[in-house]
């Protein structure tokens, strides 16, 4: 942390007589251990030097959203706010935040892995501390009972090969539902969890290449098996459409959980070695998991961003993801603080984790137009498991969302023209 | 000498109308006559673009309509193709891409004649779709929830121990937030686990009984009519017992001295008593049915296959999580103008049946 802050605070260091100036900041309320862990960071920041003092508010999550997208109408959005990755192009295009790049070193953003960066139209608009990824959970004790294999980054299970062992397994009795797809979630989960199977199809959300074409890629061949194949898992019951909670997995009411990482260190405490951390269905081309969590932004009308850079580059050093990480179990997303970590460093408990995001992470598309394609993917998976023609689904997830980007006018990047004009 | 002001002087009516007056203006009327004004415009809720006006394009996208037949598919020897669901027909891109006056249009509902579907086709079928389940709500909820309202109402009105206990028991579904109420609900309707399951397969004896309630699109509104019965009925009770006790008990004993048993007692005597109260309760509890948004938005985000999404929950999920808050004040204005065509309505019968 003092080797990244000492150009910076050299700068302030001719300020510093002066009291410190307020910088507000806004975060998403999550779980205690986070949160603690989250106070103790702006603590250390504030107490590293007395320029700025941030002092930050926390929000419900569930109405985090929201909160952001009404301050920024009324012009009263906070100097540094969270933001869910995947959202932040959106909140770019819309000229909420600003662009990185010339604010934070490039020490500080060169080591982030893809997971700690929010990338928008080839710039940088938010760094992140941490990553999670998806795996598929299970007992070793109960695989083996089923006559099952337990998969590896070597051999993973492909799709086939997974339904064959719900499929097994409910036929044999024990389980009601076999498969436990975290059914109990909604929102973001339902696109962070099961885009990552198109992708693995060789299909994808929308045409990476200009963000315009969806038509014959989320509707395409390979997306077309991959909605089949989800939904005959929920038709044959092979997972649960609407479980009364979340514990299945940890009660012995199914096999296999596909879930986040955010479950591991529960599940490590309670089945100890027994636990296998498997990766997550290949369907031809590779397991794939989505990558990015909550990252911090600069608001463009934040009137002190130089205070608000020198808190980001806090935030990403080394020591402080390490920290995090120590205290939520989170995986950090730079290599050097994965090595400060117990369970991250190469040979720790939670490095198959670490290799998950190296090896099968894919970012999800960075245009603003990812909520309208995230709630219009959400609702074609619900429709699917709702029993709805699969070709019929995706379909209409096509339109809706060529729909939205017709009435956007192609979300078309009005800051980056006009700061080419000037 | 001192002025007295009449009750009936402009004054003095201003005078007490006019607070009330300018919270109305203030909180019902300039807020509708935003989203009127929306509904010309794009206006987006998250967007760098000015908001444009763009004429009608947000009435006609809600509310074209289109009637169309699909013939099933055939193979290359010109016979019918079928597979385990019957016959095969088309996906709906495939017939658009044939017929290029359908292009925006998807189909909102259909249903197979002979071996024809016939096709109702919108360019919002989302919102038709909320319309007829708004309406199905209403319809099954309001004989449910006045019915176990005014039979509790009888109930709790009978002179024995304990009936302001039953009193409270009845109403306090009402005071429970309705949030609390629909989590409570989702596990009691829970397939695998769920109280009502869990008690049909012990009275049934077979494992697999029960219906998947908030899973399947035939069971998924119902479920919720019930439920929100059960939350409701608790507020109609009391508005019921208040009738019944305005009732004068001289009309029952002069009843029963002309001999009348307790049915001939019910129809004669207590319904013609409860008719103003009736009417409030059939009305009241009619409108509070299309705005039913909370349950489907905490049980079951108005799947599945879209059998619980309502018109509030289109507007919600259209103009906040789509941010298209253009869109979704036409939503909300289109509705407003049908449920007061529908108010106006139940007047008009209502007036020719007390003339009666």
């Amino acid at each position: 942390m003092k080797l990244v802050l000492s150009p910076l605070l050299a700068i302030f260091a001719s300020h510093a007589l002066a009291a410190p100036v307020e910088i507000k900041a806004w975060r998403h309320d999550t779980g205690d251990a986070e949160m603690v862990a989250s106070g103790r960071m702006v603590e250390r920041f504030n107490r590293s030097q007395d320029r700025w003092k941030v002092v930050v508010e926390s929000i419900p999550q569930g109405s985090y959203t929201e909160s952001v997208t009404a301050a920024s109408l009324v012009g009263h959005l906070p100097c540094v706010m969270t933001i869910d990755q995947p959202a932040v192009p959106n909140f770019a295009w819309a000229g909420n935040i600003r662009p990185l790049d010339d604010l934070l070193p490039a020490a500080v953003v060169a080591p982030l892995l893809p997971g700690g960066r929010g990338v928008y139209d080839g710039r940088l608009y938010s760094v992140g501390q941490f990553d999670v990824v998806l795996a598929l959970f299970a007992r070793r004790s109960a695989l083996a009972r089923e006559g099952v294999r337990v998969a590896t980054i070597e051999q993973p299970y492909t799709a086939q090969e997974l339904y064959a062992i719900a499929a097994k397994a409910k036929r044999a009795g024990r389980y009601r539902f076999p498969l436990d797809l975290n059914g109990k979630a909604k929102g973001e989960w339902v696109s962070y969890g099961f885009s990552p199977w198109f992708q693995s199809a060789g299909a994808d959300l929308i045409d990476r290449a200009d963000y315009r074409r969806v038509d014959g890629v989320l509707n395409g061949a390979p997306a077309l098996g991959v909605a089949r194949y989800y939904a005959r898992l929920f038709k044959e019951r092979l997972a649960e459409r609407n479980p009364a909670d979340e514990k299945g997995f940890e009660q012995g009411r199914s096999l296999i959980q596909y879930t986040g990482s955010w479950k591991a260190r529960d599940y490590a405490e309670r089945f100890g070695d027994d636990l296998a951390v498997m990766p997550p269905p290949d369907f031809g081309h590779g397991p794939r998991v989505g990558a990015a969590s909550w990252q911090w932004a600069i608001a463009r009308n934040c009137r002190h961003p130089e205070g608000a850079a020198a808190f980001l580059a806090h935030v990403v050093s080394a020591p402080e993801m390490a920290a995090m990480s120590r205290a939520t179990g989170l995986i950090p997303v730079t290599e050097e603080a994965a090595a400060l970590t117990e369970r991250y460093r190469p040979g720790g408990e939670g490095r198959i984790y670490f290799d998950f995001t190296a090896r099968y992470a894919v970012p999800r598309p960075a245009t603003p137009a990812y909520p309208a394609i995230s709630a219009a993917f959400e609702k074609a998976m619900s429709d699917l498991r709702g029993g709805k023609d699969p070709d019929e689904a995706m379909d209409e997830a096509v339109e809706a969302i060529e729909y939205d980007i017709a009435r956007n006018n192609g979300y078309r990047n009005i800051h980056a023209r006009e700061a080419a004009r000037k | 000498m001192k002025t007295i002001l009449g009750r009936d002087h402009p004054l003095a009516v201003s005078g007490f109308a006019g607070p009330a007056l300018i919270l109305f203006g203030v909180f019902v009327l300039l807020p509708l006559l935003l989203a009127a004004a929306a509904t010309f415009t794009n206006h987006r809720l998250v967007s760098p673009e000015p908001t444009r006006y763009i004429g009608l394009d947000n009435y006609t996208r809600l509310l074209a309509l289109q009637v169309t037949t699909v013939a099933p598919l055939r193979d290359a020897a010109g016979d019918l193709q079928r597979d385990e669901e019957g016959l095969r027909y088309p996906t709906w891109r495939q017939v658009r891409q044939a017929r290029p006056e359908l292009a925006g249009y998807r189909p909102a509902w259909q249903f197979e004649l002979g071996e024809r579907r016939v096709v109702l086709a919108a360019t919002d079928p989302l919102f038709y779709r909320s319309l007829i389940n708004t309406f199905l709500f209403a319809l099954l909820v309001l004989p449910l929830q006045c019915g176990v309202a005014l039979g509790l109402a009888l109930l709790v009105n009978q002179r024995m121990a304990g009936r302001i206990f039953f009193r409270t028991v009845y109403f306090a579904p009402v005071v429970t937030s309705m949030v609390v109420a629909s989590i409570v609900w989702s596990f009691m309707l829970n397939t695998d686990r769920g109280l009502v399951n869990e008690l049909l397969r012990a009275l049934t004896g077979n494992p697999d009984a029960g219906p998947d309630w908030l899973g399947e699109s035939s069971h998924a509104l119902l479920a919720i009519a019930i439920m929100s019965a059960w939350q409701g009925a608790g507020f109609q009770m009391l508005v019921f017992l208040a009738g019944l006790q305005s009732i004068s008990s001289e009309l029952y004993e002069a009843a029963t001295l002309m001999g009348a048993n307790a049915w001939q007692r019910f129809v004669h005597v207590t319904l013609p008593g409860l008719r103003n109260t009736i009417v409030f309760v059939l009305v009241s509890t009619m409108l509070m049915a299309f705005g039913l948004f909370t349950q489907v938005d905490v049980m079951t985000s108005g799947g599945p296959l879209d059998s619980t999404t309502t018109v509030v929950y289109h507007a919600v999920r259209s103009g906040f999580r789509q941010q298209d808050i253009g869109y979704g004040s036409t939503i909300t204005v289109v509705f407003f103008g049908i449920v007061l065509l529908v108010s106006l309505l139940q007047r008009v019968l209502l007036a020719k049946g007390a003339n009666k």
